[in-house]
């Protein structure tokens, strides 16, 4: 039995072998936001924040969550309206199959949480660990740089 | 599978020395690779990355446990600009020091800097401590000297670890790369100058007669750049993989160590 904080609400889980935190979150907690794809911490689709840190899911053995505070991308929008990320994500077209969206938002939410102003450099090399098979990354960066652009 | 989440140091110990066909667990970036797609399904897991103690950052001494996203974070040029290339944000603040050398890859990224540092290994077991140079921990591609019953404690640099110091890796793009050569380089105020490199040989090598050579040109000229880069390239030991050839590790190692060669010039 692990206990963990996942957006904020206290949780127990029960794995029982080598799941993953992904598995956990997807199967047992109900939150299938982070997508399951590499399973080998290349494409950033289960991005989620773990104690602060933006990791893969995947990666992370469910045991060894025991006692952390995850984020996901279920825990972004407030109740009443989507994050800001998301809406500059829409507005550039910078969502086509969706798959790889929840880890980018995760990201990029984790980006500007650390660094409100960043650069497009700065964009890309934060968003390096998140593939993206449709967009060619270009609507996406912009997106990201249009909101840095209104942060005050 | 039991999942043991020992809280300081000792409990570890204990744990390991109870049961040393244990699997040790830091920040899962290659274990769980092999959980997830090579169906490995341990007995026993031993998860460290929280212990305090191999946490700990002070001076000299790097804990086991301390994320390439610390390292890329602080002081230390090389080893910074090292982990800086490792994987994407997110391996980054999962993946450590101590896993790179418990994995003992040849292209592990921290390695060529552990190595142009003359950089110790710390590990401990119940019974005691042992502290070994970088070059009798590694021993072999994915092989090291690690005994069953001890762990992997830190990493421990010289008193004396001069400034001018820089890293450099060669891929098929700046992240999620696996290095194809990667070199490190530190130049002494005196000229000493040490130069490691990685994924070119069984274990990070250091260029010996390379360093020789140019520990003893004050003001390397043109021609001593040029055949310190030769003698770089005579001295890796490359191997062609679906990565690459040997003919290009070897030609591109002498051109990386060069370039970092002449970063580190005053």
């Amino acid at each position: 039995m692990i206990r963990l904080s996942v957006n904020g609400v206290a949780r127990t889980a029960d794995p029982t072998g080598a799941e993953s935190l992904l598995t956990v979150l997807r199967e047992q907690l109900g939150l299938p936001g982070a997508k399951n794809a590499c399973e080998q911490g290349e494409c950033g689709s289960c991005t989620v924040i773990m104690d602060g840190e933006l990791v893969c899911s995947c990666l992370v053995l469910a045991a060894d969550a025991d006692g952390t505070e995850v984020r996901t991308v279920e825990g972004v929008a407030s109740a009443d309206a989507i994050d800001a990320v998301q809406e500059a994500l829409l507005d550039a077209g910078g969502v086509q199959c969706g798959f790889c969206t929840p880890g980018i938002v995760v990201a990029a939410r984790h980006l500007f949480a650390t660094k409100p102003d960043p650069t497009e450099d700065e964009i890309r090399e934060a968003l390096a660990g998140n593939i993206c098979r449709c967009t060619g990354y270009g609507s996406i960066v912009r997106a990201l740089a249009a909101l840095a652009a209104e942060t005050p | 599978m039991e999942t043991l989440l020992p809280r300081d140091l000792d409990e570890a110990l204990a744990a390991i020395a109870a049961d040393p066909e244990a699997t040790v667990l830091a920040g899962g970036t290659d274990l769980m690779v092999q959980v997830n797609l090579q169906g490995l399904r341990p007995a026993r897991v031993i998860a460290i990355r929280r212990i305090p103690e191999l946490r700990e950052w002070v001076g000299r001494f790097i804990g086991a446990a301390v994320t390439h996203r610390r390292l890329e974070i602080g002081p230390i040029k090389a080893l910074a600009e090292a982990a800086r290339t490792v994987g994407s944000p997110q391996i980054r603040s999962a993946g450590t020091i101590g896993g790179n050398l418990g994995t003992s890859s040849p292209a592990g990224d921290t390695l060529p800097f552990l190595a142009a540092a003359d950089a110790e290994i710390v590990l401990r077991s119940r019974t005691g401590e042992r502290v070994l140079p970088w070059d009798q921990f590694i021993t072999g591609p994915k092989r090291n000297a690690r005994r069953p019953d001890e762990l992997i404690v830190g990493v421990r640099l010289p008193e004396h670890l001069p400034a001018r110091q820089a890293f450099a890796k060669v891929g098929v793009r700046n992240a999620m790369v696996i290095a194809i050569t990667s070199c490190c380089v530190i130049r002494d105020e005196d000229g000493t100058t040490r130069v490691a490199l990685g994924s070119v040989g069984p274990t990070p090598i250091r260029a010996r007669q390379a360093e020789e050579m140019i520990s003893a040109e004050t003001r390397p000229s043109e021609a001593a750049r040029a055949e310190f880069a030769r003698l770089v390239a005579a001295e890796v030991r490359p191997i062609t993989d679906h990565r690459s050839t040997a003919e290009y590790r070897r030609h591109a190692s002498g051109v990386i160590a060069r370039r970092l060669l002449e970063r580190v010039l005053p």
